[in-house]
This record gives structure tokens, sequence and C-alpha cells, in this order.
């Protein structure tokens, strides 16, 4: 029977609700817009970021770069058997890697000069990569495939402009599958000779050095004697790159702020408006149920069950569209920001890592707020004089 | 039927979408990791650093290699020049571990 109460004034909201069809339509639209625009950020984020983690784990523990009018500059190799010798390091390799802009697409490239070898059979790799002194092969990710429209088939050839003017053609035998887009979509990887005669580095040079260290736990000792050894160089810690993507996609990052906040704002104002009055329609609502017999918890009650169906009804929209948006449509609306002016760009083919604590704190921080601003001036109502609330 | 009916079915058809969602979700992290697998090892024996989330600068195509200037490209105090600088901020300013002050003439 208590029940049955409780479902009749249920019933009875939801008639008044849709007696105000076109206001409260319009509150359910902009709350939906609202937890949809936010929840899409903090899916788009989180899954990024959890993205990262996993990815980035396998990254070079230290990477040493050598720093001269703080800028980044090539480092000898001759400096790497002293590093070698720090103890607790486990190797040194150098990396040979650039950018290289075509102008013909108008498009930045990122050349890797590296002989790779322990690739065989895997899956986001069609075909190889070239080995060490292998001249003229190279293996593209989709990005340069696409933006080239070079046949995405193995065979075909890739003309790079060399320092020296001349023209370099690759053959192309690996092409990166999109699986491993996020990582590899503007990869070009050639030899280390080809490399060092495309861009025309000295034989004694390298981009930067990967340090390789054997317990993890000494890696910020390590980098610390590196720079006391090689005042001009930078270390930078593995756990620095992966930090470096949670700044990026954290809490203070420009893209959450831009949208949540200003998404946030827009709910403020939504339940400020909410909460600073009610209507004179909805006064003299509360003051005929007020007359006919209602209880002041009774019409608290119906207040309640009005801010719980506008909220709740909202959130889940908002929610399940924020997860198509990001998951099924490769976040057709958030993507364009992250790509600025890219020509190469991955397409977001994001993994759904859900946080559900972040989503709790959203449900927390938005149901409940307009709950009570819906409630709190109907109780202001409602413990007032029928008469004096209907005359207004 | 009663429109409170109406009301808990919308509500129990979103949350048997959110149910669905969520199986989703555990079957596409599961096979993931499966993938990540293969992408990890491309990763290790390229060494490489950064996601290609946006290759339009040098600076946000690989953030973590960025030198500490680069989000002044051109001179310490320039306005930003890519879209995406906005979004990709520029790096961890700490292990400068000094502070600079600029004092105007006089002051």
């Amino acid at each position: 029977m208590a029940l049955e109460k409780h479902r009749n004034i249920l019933d009875y909201t939801l008639q008044s609700l849709l007696k105000r069809k076109l206001k409260n339509i319009g509150i359910i639209m902009v709350f939906t817009l609202v937890i949809f625009t936010a929840s899409s950020v903090i899916f788009l984020s989180y899954s990024l970021r959890q993205e990262a983690r996993l990815l980035l784990k396998d990254s070079p523990e230290i990477i040493v770069q050598k720093m001269r009018a703080g800028r980044h500059e090539l480092i000898s190799t001759l400096i790497m058997t002293e590093i070698g010798q720090i103890p607790g390091v486990s190797g040194v390799e150098p990396r040979y890697w650039g950018y290289y802009y075509d102008s013909g697409v108008k498009a930045n490239y990122t050349i890797l000069g590296i002989g790779a070898s322990g690739t065989e059979k895997n899956r986001v790799l069609s075909g190889r990569m070239p080995s060490r002194h292998e001249k003229n092969i190279a293996a593209i990710g989709r990005g340069i495939a696409e933006a080239r429209v070079i046949k995405k088939d193995l065979g075909s050839v890739l003309y790079l402009q060399a320092a020296d003017g001349k023209w370099m053609n690759f053959n192309i035998t690996g092409v990166f599958e999109s699986d491993s887009e996020i990582m590899t979509a503007d990869l070009i990887v050639i030899s280390e000779d080809d490399f060092k005669t495309l861009v025309g580095m000295p034989d004694d040079a390298a981009t930067d050095l990967a340090v390789h260290v054997s317990n993890e736990a000494e890696t910020p000792t390590i980098a610390k004697k590196i720079k006391e050894r090689f005042p001009d160089s930078r270390p930078i810690l593995r756990d620095e790159i992966i930090r470096t993507y949670d700044a990026v996609f954290g809490w203070r990052s420009g893209l959450i702020i831009a949208l949540f906040m200003g998404a946030l704002i827009a709910f403020i104002i939504l339940a400020w408006d909410k909460a600073t009055g009610l209507s004179a329609e909805e006064k003299q609502e509360i003051g005929i149920l007020k007359a006919i017999g209602w209880e002041t918890s009774d019409v608290l009650e119906m207040k309640f069950w009005e801010g719980l169906v506008i909220s709740l009804a909202s959130f889940m929209c908002g929610i399940i569209l924020a997860y198509i948006h990001i998951f099924f449509t490769g976040a057709s609306l958030l993507a364009p920001a992250l790509k600025g002016w890219s020509v190469i760009y991955p397409e977001f083919r994001l993994t759904p890592f859900i946080d559900f604590y972040q989503i709790a704190i959203l449900m927390s921080l938005t149901i409940v707020p307009y709950i009570a601003s819906t409630i709190i001036p109907s109780w202001k109502a409602s413990i007032t004089d029928p008469d004096t609330v209907m005359r207004g | 039927m009663r429109k409170s009916g109406v009301f808990f079915s919308f509500i129990g058809i979103n949350l048997a979408i959110i149910a669905i969602l969520c199986i989703i979700s555990l079957i596409a992290v599961s096979e993931h990791n499966i993938a990540s697998k293969d992408i990890s090892k491309i990763v290790k024996v390229l060494q490489l650093t950064d996601m290609v989330l946006a290759t339009d600068a040098r600076y946000t195509r690989n953030p973590s290699q960025a030198d500490l200037f680069s989000a002044f490209q051109d001179y310490p105090g320039s306005i930003e020049h890519f879209p995406t600088g906005s979004v990709i901020p520029p790096p961890d300013m700490n292990s400068l571990e000094k502070l600079i002050e600029i004092k105007a003439n006089g002051s």
C-alpha cells in the first residue's frame, strides 16, 4: 500500500512534467548535452591515458639527450661506453630519429633509423622491417601510405629527398597495421645507414641515447649520475614520459579545462536557475496540492521524483551517447581538437577503458545538486500557508 | 500502461543498454590486451617514446622529448602557433629547479 502511494505520487509528477512538456524537454536536452560533453571528455582522456600507460611501459628506461643553448642537439656516440660503465646500466643504444617535412603533402613524418629484429610474426606489421645495414628498404605507417597515396601493398616505392638534395628511393617491405596506428601512423622505419645518408648525420653521432637499466628502482640514481658526468645532457625517465601523457589528458590539461569546465558551468547555471526560485505556476500548483490535503512530505516527495526523473533520464542518455561517440564513432567530435593542423593522424580506435570512479563522481556532481536545487525552493513554498502561496 | 510504468521501463532499457556496453568494454579490453602485446613489442624494438596524437609540430608529436623551450617555439613568451598547442601543454618545468625572475628596470 505504501509503495502504491509512492507510485501514485510518481504518476502525478510525470503528469505534471508533461503539462510543461516544452520546458522540461528543453531541460532534459541541455542536461543530456552537459553530461554527454563531460563524460565524452572523461571517456576519451581516461582511455588515452590507459593506452599510454599500457603501450609506453616498454619504452626505454632512460633517454639521454644533449642540450645546447636550451635546444636538443645530436649526441656523440663516443660517450656510450662511459655511460655503460655506470653501475646498474645494462645497455646503451643510440637512437636515430628525426622529422621529415614533406612539402608535397604538407605533412611531417617521423623517420626512424634502426636495425630492427625480433618483430617476426608480429600481427601489427605486415611484411618486415629493414635490418641494420640494409639499403633502400622501408617499413611505413598507415598514415604515410594514405598521405602519399601509396598503394598499401608491399613492394611500392617511397621517394625522400636527402640532405644533399639527392632523391633516395625506398622499397616498402613492411606496413604497420591499423591496430598500431596510435604508435606508428607517421613512422618511416629505414636502416641506420640510410638514415645517416638521408639526414646527413656524422658517423659518431646519434639523435639521443637509450639507456637500459637492470633494476628499475635505480633509474633516478643512474639519471642523476649521467647528469653529473655530462652536465649538458638531459636524461628523460620512462616515468616522466608516462607522466607527460597523464598531464596531457589529466585534470588540468587544455582539453579538459576547455570542455569539461564549459559543461560544468552550463550545469551550474541550469541548477542555479532552478534553485533561485519557482515559477508562479509551480507555486500555485504547490498551494493547490496543500489546500486539497497533501502533506509537506508528499510535496517534497513529488519534487524529489521530479528532480530524479529529469536528472536520471538525462544522465543515462548522456552517458550512453558519450560512449557511442567516443568508442563507436572514434571521438568524431573531439578528435579534430587533437588533430589540430596535423596532416597525418591516427584514426582513433579507442579501447573502452572505463573509470567507474570518475563516472560515479560525475553522477554525484550532477544528479544530487539537481535534485537538491529542485527540492529546496519547493520546500520553502510548501511550508508556507497555501493561501499565501496561491496568491503569489 | 501507467506513466510510472513507462518511466520504469525507460530506466530499465537504459540500464540494460549500459550493462551491454559494460560487457562490450570488458570484452574489448581483454582482446586489446592481446593486441597490445604486439604493439608493445614494436615499441620496445623501435624504442618509441610517444603516441602519434598530433603531427603538426615536433613538440606535439613527441611531447615527452620536446625541449624545455618548446612551448615558445621562437622566443620565450611567443604566442602559440599550433592549435594543438592548447591541447598538449608544454613539458613540466619543475625539473629546472630554479626560479628565474625577470624584473623591469628600476623596480
